[in-house]
């Protein structure tokens, strides 16, 4: 059985690989390649927050915040301080962790809409301080971030570089990082969750008190399903600064926040590559539901409703049942 | 000093009372389902959008009124039908999110209906303000806060004094005692819905005036219900009042002495502090988890 699951998480992180670097071979012009770029690294995001979603079971509808922190942390250190990029990275995800930390321990312990509400307010006290520091964040302007830099040598959407002896645009480079980054996202999450904090997590979601029972720290695992997550929102958000060029508070928003955890539901909780394909699916409506303009909103909302009433489990586990089902007629189709 | 003490207070209850209701329709809900509505916003701004757009039309005031009330009603009805009762089986975080998909798609709709302008109201009565110690109490506020005081009573009323009101307490208590004793709980949560969305766009219309009104008003005055609702304990109709109108007046005062652009950090602060030490709010019920 665990062999066989394991196997299927390879698989899976197989199919992304074969997917992401399939993506080129479609898309040529820079907007696509922007496109897929913020697509990989809001769902490396979004995988993070599954993890404290999809297999703590505990709701976060404040996310967006630690991704707003991280990104504007790297922001300031690398323009205002002149950090290089990927220290300000690291000590941004850890100045991250240790907030997370401290405001996760009380909150977790709240259950249900009373924890909804309280990730909500930590998300909205942090979008606020980001509006308001005018002086160190620029305020609702936004701010300028550099590229990203890796021992002076700088990552650019407009550059050019050579790689193997292939020349590729600064575009095409920054996907392809993205896409590498989101990768080692996914691998991590795997390896957490077939780890044995992994299982305790997965007790916690099932029943917490029946895992209090057996013995697991409930309390200390649900802190640290929550740091990670944040960690993985907060580097996130610093590459994603980097890309954009320019960050403005929107990034630490409760839309945003909305959004990431839309993105977990509606792909499927608990299914790393459904949640993946909950961004996908996410950051492309806008991109086709365009063309409709005023009718854009309207058609969101509802597509969203249908979907989530049609498909409660998401959009990934529904598909696999289906195709389960299909396969065995006879009974025995569990989610 | 104290002009500028009363005049904040003035301020806080007025907006207090309008998240009192806000928290109430939450409340509603919430005991019925269980589902955290976040479309309760958007019967707000329908209320206060429909009104103003029929009163330009020329219908009279009060039947706009009616109207605009009606509208909300028939909205909240084919939310609970619609949206909420085909996923009944749906885990909480997707139900938070099919009410989320009905807030946009309602938002949607008014802009293209509306347009994405500010409408303003005009005072139901008097424009000229009343002078007490040297503040000043917009006529408006009067409104708000004698409509509110009249639908409490009319809750408190419904939900002691009539079978429909029992019924809906029944429900929320125990689905299937509920069922039991004869009593048709889908018919009690469409009921639920339906006085909710009544409740939350008689607010929009008395509070327009004051806050003016657009087609996403809805979403920061729903956010503030939920709050106020989490603050009093969420199901505890009390709990809402006192939610409601501890955070306006906080947020007055915050705005009045701390600064304007924190005023919003310090309501969403109070809601930290609070669940910190009280984990179910004001007055929540004590829930003894079931293994």
């Amino acid at each position: 059985m665990m062999a066989r699951l394991s196997q299927f998480r390879l698989k899976g992180l197989l199919f992304l690989a074969i997917a992401v670097f399939a993506v080129p071979l479609f898309i040529s012009n820079p907007f696509h390649y922007g496109l897929a770029t913020q697509i990989a690294l809001i769902a490396g995001a979004v995988v993070g927050l599954n993890l404290l979603v999809g297999f703590a079971g505990q709701i976060s509808l404040g996310h967006a915040g630690f991704f707003g922190l991280g990104a504007y942390f790297s922001a300031i250190m690398t323009s205002t301080y002149g950090w290089s990029a990927i220290p300000a990275l690291i000590v941004g995800a850890i100045v991250v962790a240790i907030i997370a930390w401290v405001v996760g321990r009380p909150i977790l312990r709240l259950k249900g809409h009373y924890l909804s509400m309280a990730t909500l307010a930590v998300g909205f006290i942090i979008a606020i301080i980001l509006n308001n520091e005018r002086e160190i964040t620029g305020g609702p302007d936004g701010m300028p971030v550099p590229p990203f830099d890796v021992f002076g040598w700088e990552l650019s959407a407009f550059g050019q570089y050579s790689l193997f002896g292939m020349d590729i645009s600064g575009d095409l480079a920054w996907y392809l990082f993205a896409g590498v980054v989101l990768l080692a996202a996914v691998w991590l999450a795997q390896n957490l969750i077939d780890s044995p904090i992994g299982r305790a997590l997965r007790s916690v979601h099932g029943s917490e008190v029946a895992a209090s029972v057996v013995g697991v720290n409930t309390a200390k695992y649900k802190s640290l399903v929550f740091v990670i997550s944040a960690v993985y929102a907060s580097v996130m958000g610093a590459l994603y600064g980097h890309f954009q060029g320019f960050i403005t508070p929107s990034v630490a928003s409760f839309d945003f926040s909305i959004l990431l955890i839309t993105m977990v539901v509606l792909g499927g909780m608990g299914s790393t590559i459904g949640v993946i394909i909950g961004a996908v699916v996410l950051e492309l409506l806008p991109q086709l539901l365009a063309d409709f303009q005023e009718m854009e909103m309207v058609l969101f909302g509802l597509i969203l409703m249908l979907t989530m009433i049609f498909m409660p489990k998401g959009l990934l586990p529904t598909a696999t049942n289906l195709l389960a089902k299909r396969r065995s007629k006879s009974a025995g189709g569990d989610a | 000093m104290f002009s500028e003490f009363l005049q904040y207070l003035f301020t806080g209850i007025t907006i207090g009372a309008t998240y009192a209701l806000i928290a109430l329709g939450f409340t509603l809900i919430y005991n019925a389902s269980h589902v955290i509505n976040f479309a309760q916003g958007e019967f707000l701004m329908i209320g206060g959008m429909a009104t103003v757009s029929l009163t330009a039309m020329g219908v009279p005031m009060l039947l706009a009124i009616v109207l605009a009330v009606v509208l909300a009603g028939v909205l909240g009805i084919a939310l609970q039908r619609l949206a909420i009762a085909p996923a009944r089986n749906a885990d909480v975080v997707t139900l938070i999110i099919i009410t989320i998909g009905a807030s946009i798609f309602i938002r949607g709709l008014a802009q293209l209906v509306w347009g994405k302008e500010y409408h303003v109201m005009p005072n139901f009565s008097s424009d000229e303000p009343i002078q007490i110690f040297g503040a000043v109490l917009n006529t408006q506020s009067l409104w708000v806060l004698g409509v509110g005081a009249v639908l409490v009573a009319v809750l408190v009323y419904f939900f002691t004094r009539t079978l429909t009101g029992k019924a809906i307490l029944a429900t929320s208590m125990n689905k299937d005692a509920a069922r039991l004793v004869g009593i048709r709980t889908q018919v009690v949560l469409m009921l639920a819905f339906m006085v909710s969305a009544l409740l939350g766009s008689i607010a929009g219309i008395v509070v327009a005036p004051i806050t003016f009104t657009s087609y996403d008003i809805g979403i920061i005055l729903g956010l503030k219900g939920f709050v106020a609702a989490a603050i009093g304990g969420l199901g505890s109709g009390v709990g809402a009042v006192v939610g409601g109108l501890a955070l306006g007046v906080v947020e007055a005062m915050a705005a009045g002495y701390l600064s304007s652009d924190y005023k919003d950090a310090v309501a969403f602060s109070m809601i930290l502090v609070v669940l910190f030490f009280m984990p179910r709010g004001l007055f929540g019920a004590k829930i003894v988890e079931r293994v």
